[in-house]
């Protein structure tokens, strides 16, 4: 393949760094000298920084920290304040949220009130963090797709950790923090309740995370592939249709039938984004509160088939009386 | 009208790669080519394949149908057709009709005068699909370990396959390609959204600039990769999700045959645990 390729950035232009887009009033001024980095602009852009603090993202970075730290020392609790043994077993360390018994009563600190605390201080974190791109966005007259699509996140957490347990009456019901142990909750979630890949929100939802994959590679290898032609201009070729935006769309016409703009291949990729995390919040948030065993849902609904009983029966642990009022 | 307004000067001959003009025309919005005949061919095939292996099965509910793999007892040797033969056929015409696309794409990218970053993408998700119903088969010595295609059986087959392995997200490939998966997704919103706010900036204000774009992601994180650069994280995060789905597959079989967890054990057994601190 003798010809340009558009793989990596060959030469790299060196210039006066840019101080950003002047903000108006009531704006913090910007942290930080510029810097260029050699091997990031083989990539993308050279620059580095400046970048905006101000209230929100001080405030959101102060919670963040204290709940990072809230989790490390109780993790770091848990192994006899040996710095050697916490990186040792990091991944295999939880702050647990409080046991059943406690249901949405604060129990004490090291019966999940801890965990509480740091998840409180999550939200905050992540929440400040919502107002201060929100606030970015609107600051340089751009339009709130990005806070938006912001949100769509933020039910997914808000489903894991606030919504579904409420719902549950239960604290207990949200998931640890730690490597591993997030990973045995998520396994235990989904044979507790039947198989989550019977359950359709599940479903959609894996489709748009590997069809937002799948767009992602259309998209960044068809615009790299028209880059000869300018085509990474991509707000110019919106506004004032060029020969890249031409050769781009008539690639899938003529590969599939079917193309979409320069803009509107921006809201198939935002709907996808969006739409992984917002039918993965209802799927978990309908999942002990409306749905109880998704395999037995399927199968209700002619939907999956009824497999014969190959291994002795047993019984639902959710069905037998609860010595401890737990819940498995 | 099948053509666009602007199409009919880049409707060009040439770029073939095999049979020179004589498949070099279009149906509709279609190029056919060479390709585009064997991609019609296999895909017709495998269909017609599909539904005759349906009608053999006993169910036509679209959830339910299924065809499955030869059984393990006939290892890496042909299944008469009811007993998995119909999939190893299936699999042979969904391999030509995927590699048969891939190059139809290189053949539209000569005529477009592109680069060849979308066949070569696409070529990454036919590994991943080969790797699951070839390579790992082949050094698992059966074709009974390919997947069945059906929607709910290649769910139980994916379930089932996972718990095999005790839990499969200790997977250390696994975990690498699900976190690239999310990361594509964040960064595909990030993109999507940044491209429609500059465009879309509401309330008779003017379209912004890639000027603004890169200040916003500065504010916000301190760097802006750049108009450029995004497309090029955005394809290499994509491509590197597929392969790690095909590496922590391959793995699981062939290389590692216990419960995943077992397989951290090296680090909790490292001999640096025990020498330190220095004695």
């Amino acid at each position: 393949m003798p010809q340009y390729q558009n793989i990596f950035t060959t030469v790299n232009a060196v210039g006066p760094v840019s101080p950003g887009v002047a903000l108006g009033h009531g704006n913090s001024p910007r942290s930080g000298k510029p810097a260029l980095s050699y091997w990031l602009g083989k990539l993308g852009n050279a620059q580095i920084g400046p970048i905006y603090l101000g209230g929100l993202g001080l405030a959101s970075i102060i919670f963040g920290t204290l709940a990072i730290n809230i989790i490390g020392f109780n993790m770091l609790a848990q192994v006899n304040w040996d710095p050697i043994q916490f990186i040792r077993q990091l991944f295999w360390l939880a702050l647990e949220p409080p046991p059943p018994q406690y249901g949405l009563g604060f129990p004490p600190m090291n019966q999940g009130g801890w965990y509480l605390l740091s998840s409180l201080f999550l939200l905050m974190s992540v929440l400040l963090w919502f107002a201060r791109v929100w606030r970015r966005a609107r600051e340089l007259g751009l339009g709130m797709h990005i806070p938006y699509a912001f949100l769509s996140a933020i039910w997914l957490f808000l489903v894991l950790g606030l919504f579904r347990p409420i719902l549950m009456g239960s604290w207990g019901e949200a998931v640890p923090y730690g490597i591993f142990p997030h990973l045995d909750w998520t396994t235990a979630f989904s044979l507790r309740y039947g198989n989550l890949f019977y359950n359709p929100f599940h479903a959609l939802s894996i489709a748009f995370l590997y069809g937002s994959v799948l767009l992602f590679a259309m998209h960044g290898g068809t615009i790299l592939a028209v880059g000869r032609y300018g085509g990474e201009r991509e707000i110019e070729q919106i506004v004032d249709r060029g020969t890249a935006s031409e050769r781009a769309a008539l690639f899938w016409r003529w590969t599939m039938g079917f193309n979409a703009s320069m803009e509107s291949i921006h809201r198939w990729a935002w709907w996808f984004a969006v739409l992984t995390t917002l039918t993965g919040g209802i799927g978990i948030l309908l999942t002990g509160t409306v749905v109880d065993n998704w395999y037995l849902w399927a199968v209700k609904h002619g939907v999956a088939p009824q497999y014969p009983d190959v291994f002795p029966p047993v019984t639902d642990p959710a069905l037998q009386a609860a010595p401890t009022g737990a819940k498995p | 009208m099948a053509m666009l307004n602007f199409e009919k000067k880049y409707r060009v001959r040439g770029g073939t790669l095999v049979g020179g003009d004589l498949f070099d025309f279009w149906l509709g919005p279609f190029y056919v080519g060479f390709f585009g005949v064997t991609t019609i061919f296999f895909a017709f095939l495998g269909t017609a394949l599909i539904l005759w292996g349906a009608a053999l099965g006993p169910t036509w509910n679209l959830w339910q149908i299924s065809i499955a793999p030869p059984d393990l007892s006939y290892g890496l040797r042909f299944a008469p057709l009811a007993e998995g033969g119909l999939w190893q056929l299936i699999t042979v015409c969904a391999l030509g009709a995927f590699v048969s696309w891939a190059l139809r794409e290189v053949e539209i990218c000569r005529k477009l005068g592109m680069g060849y970053h979308v066949p070569v993408a696409f070529g990454v998700a036919i590994f991943a699909y080969f790797t699951l119903v070839v390579i790992r088969p082949v050094l698992m010595g059966a074709w009974g370990h390919g997947f069945p295609y059906g929607i709910f059986s290649h769910l139980d087959w994916v379930s089932n396959v996972g718990y095999q392995y005790l839990h499969f997200h200790y997977n250390p490939a696994h975990m690498i390609a699900v976190s690239l998966f999310f990361t594509t997704t964040l960064a595909l919103s990030l993109h999507g959204g940044l491209v429609l706010s500059s465009t879309n900036p509401g309330g008779g204000q003017v379209v912004k600039t890639p000027e603004h774009e890169d200040t916003f992601f500065r504010d916000i994180i301190g760097y802006s990769i750049g108009t450029l650069g995004i497309h090029r994280l955005g394809l290499f995060l994509a491509l590197a999700s597929g392969f790690f789905s095909a590496v922590c597959i391959v793995l699981s079989g062939p290389f590692w045959t216990r419960g995943w967890p077992e397989w951290w054990g090296w680090w909790l057994n490292l001999p640096i645990w025990s020498q330190w601190p220095l004695q």
